[in-house]
């Protein structure tokens, strides 16, 4: 029974799956359509200016979406700055020196933050983390360095530094397990190999995993990228909402996620609602690039692996 | 000299050695502390008319968030009763006949899906279903959940049919058995707890979604007696509640906090139990 003459409930069955697959790939363009369809006016309107102009005032109908991507890409590379370092030295620790009773553990609380809901974490971060972060790093270091201009201006609370280091928290877990999974394809005789020759487990790790996972690293950096770019509640409830492009990362910002969250139901008109899309829109169209970039990495790199060549 | 080098290099070995440590208290410090704060802040709240009292206003006491957990319930069960026969059927045409061009698009596509921001989702479900019915409603908070859903159910159904070793599927059709019926019985079957489990871990992310129900369920004071209207959710009272300017509704945002994460580990719960069942069985 070939699969070419296969009988009538088989060619019936496989229809149906790929009916279903039609139907995903039918959403995804469907996704893709509304956005385009919606934010067509606001576009047309403002043209390129739409992501160039830095006046938001839903009043006078002028709509320029320059303080959302700043904020964005703000808090995103605080957020990156913070979490790279912390993920990849703890992937090291549990991968090389955490006695073996350790690593399932610390492995599974990486995991369970993970899977905390966005808004626990804005809840928390309201509540804890900003007086945290204002009391005891803010406000002392306004009051020594406040003469930087990264560091100027009144100390709220809420801001772009709190926004970014929550951010962090969040996308360690996902930063930490690609991590692992890179350092986990070094071959153990390499490893073992540095150390018969006298080297310290550092220089073990600065040679044979520093070179071999640089670039997964790198991919794993550019998927938490994708994921803090598109966060929304965490960012919405600490970033403080000010649609103004100031240096100083004490002070309050917005990001294209939360404007959209903030100010969706409050659009009038369709201009206005128009504007929104089209943020959402561009929101797209970073995040697709960022993922497609991430995964071409990661595949190049298991392919890489799998051929055996380090 | 000789010395000094090596001294430098034990020195440099002990201080990076510290600093992995460092990383990984510091990585796992914040779960430690938001679970503290969680059962510390909503303890207070923490009795039983939570679970079964409607919201009440600001300054009376008491009231719950009931209608938030029902809600809560509704828009899930409906984004799942839609997601999961699109999600896994999508994922056994995949696994099974998935080759060639069609297929890779598909795949893109889920690919894609997977890393759309959820807030996107929101938007889809307000310009799909909410502009044309004019109101806000459960159906458009279940279509945005159902777009995250489904991507994450595709791909953990199509790997785990993949773990499916090649010659059982051989051994059922040297029976005679027909190709649907092998594959549905026997291949689908071997991999269900695998399956589950995925669709249970998507289950718990969409559980704790919040950006895309702003503007598709919007939310709702008092219990739902139908789909085509606004209703409420843990997570959308959980938000109100913190960005308030009130004290005791800052307390029931702890007290919902705490049923939502409870929510959530019960289904990630679940499913680990789902994997760690398999292991058992070789």
């Amino acid at each position: 029974m070939s699969a070419s003459r296969g009988n009538v409930k088989d060619i019936l069955f496989e229809r149906a799956t790929a009916l279903f697959a039609g139907c995903v790939l039918g959403l995804t363009l469907l996704l893709l359509g509304l956005l385009v369809h919606e934010s067509l006016p606001a576009l047309k309107k403002f043209g390129f200016s739409f992501l160039t102009g830095t006046t938001w005032d839903p009043v006078a109908e002028t709509f320029g979406a320059l303080p959302f991507i700043y904020g964005t890409l703000v808090t995103s590379t605080i957020a990156l700055l913070i979490a790279v370092p912390l993920s990849v030295g703890a992937a090291v620790f549990i991968n090389e020196f955490a006695p073996p009773w350790l690593k399932g553990p610390v492995a599974f609380l990486a995991e369970l933050l993970a899977a905390i809901p966005s808004v626990i974490y804005g809840l928390w971060g309201i509540f804890v983390l900003v007086p945290l972060l204002r009391d005891h790093l803010m406000k002392p270091v306004a009051k020594f360095l406040g003469w930087i201009p990264l560091f100027k201006g009144p100390v709220y609370g809420p801001s772009m530094l709190a926004a970014g280091v929550l951010l962090a928290i969040m996308i360690v877990p996902f930063i930490l397990s690609v991590s692992r999974e890179v350092m986990a394809t070094v071959p153990q005789r390499q490893k073992e190999a540095v150390l018969s020759l006298g080297g310290t487990q550092w220089e073990m790790i600065r040679i044979v995993v520093g070179q071999h996972c640089i670039p997964g690293i790198f991919g794993a950096t550019i998927l938490g990228l994708g994921r803090a770019i598109g966060e929304t509640m965490a960012v919405t409830m600490l970033i403080g909402n000010r649609p103004d492009i100031l240096f100083s990362i004490f002070q309050p910002g917005y990001s294209m996620a939360a404007v959209i969250a903030n100010e969706f139901t409050e659009a009038t008109g369709d201009l206005y609602l128009s504007a929104l899309v089209a943020i959402g829109l561009v929101l797209f169209l970073i995040t697709f690039v960022i993922n497609l970039a991430a995964r071409w990495i990661l595949k190049r790199l298991v392919a890489r692996a799998s051929r055996g060549i380090a | 000299m000789i010395a000094s080098i090596a001294l430098r290099r034990r020195l440099a070995d002990r201080t990076m050695k510290t600093l992995f440590v460092l990383a990984a208290i510091l990585v796992v410090l914040p779960l430690f502390m938001i679970f503290a704060d969680l059962l510390w802040k909503g303890a207070k709240e923490l009795k039983w008319s939570l679970l079964t009292d409607l919201p009440r206003p600001v300054g009376e006491p008491g009231g719950g968030i009931a209608n938030g957990i029902l809600g809560t319930l509704t828009i899930s069960g409906l984004a799942m009763a839609v997601g999961i026969p699109v999600a896994v059927m999508t994922g056994i045409y995949l696994a099974e006949y998935g080759r060639g061009r069609f297929a890779s698009i598909v795949r893109f596509c889920v690919d894609t899906l997977a890393g759309v921001p959820s807030i996107i989702m929101g938007i889809f479900g307000y310009v799909l279903i909410v502009l044309p019915m004019k109101r806000f409603s459960a159906y458009a908070g279940a279509a945005a959940l159902a777009m995250i859903f489904i991507p994450i159910v595709v791909r953990t159904t199509e790997e785990m049919l993949k773990t499916v070793p090649q010659p059982v599927r051989e051994a059922a059709l040297a029976l005679g058995i027909e190709r649907w019926k092998a594959t549905l019985h026997i291949t689908v079957r071997t991999a269900w707890s695998g399956i589950v489990t995925g669709i249970l871990l998507a289950m718990a992310r969409i559980v704790g979604e919040t950006a895309p129900l702003l503007f598709t369920a919007l939310g709702n004071q008092f219990w739902q007696s139908r789909l085509d209207g606004p209703i409420a959710a843990v997570p959308l009272q959980v938000f109100t509640y913190a960005i308030s300017p009130y004290e005791d509704w800052h307390d029931k945002a702890w007290a919902g906090a705490v049923v939502l994460i409870l929510i959530v580990l019960c289904i990630s719960l679940t499913a680990r139990f789902f994997t760690r069942e398999k292991k058992w069985k070789p």
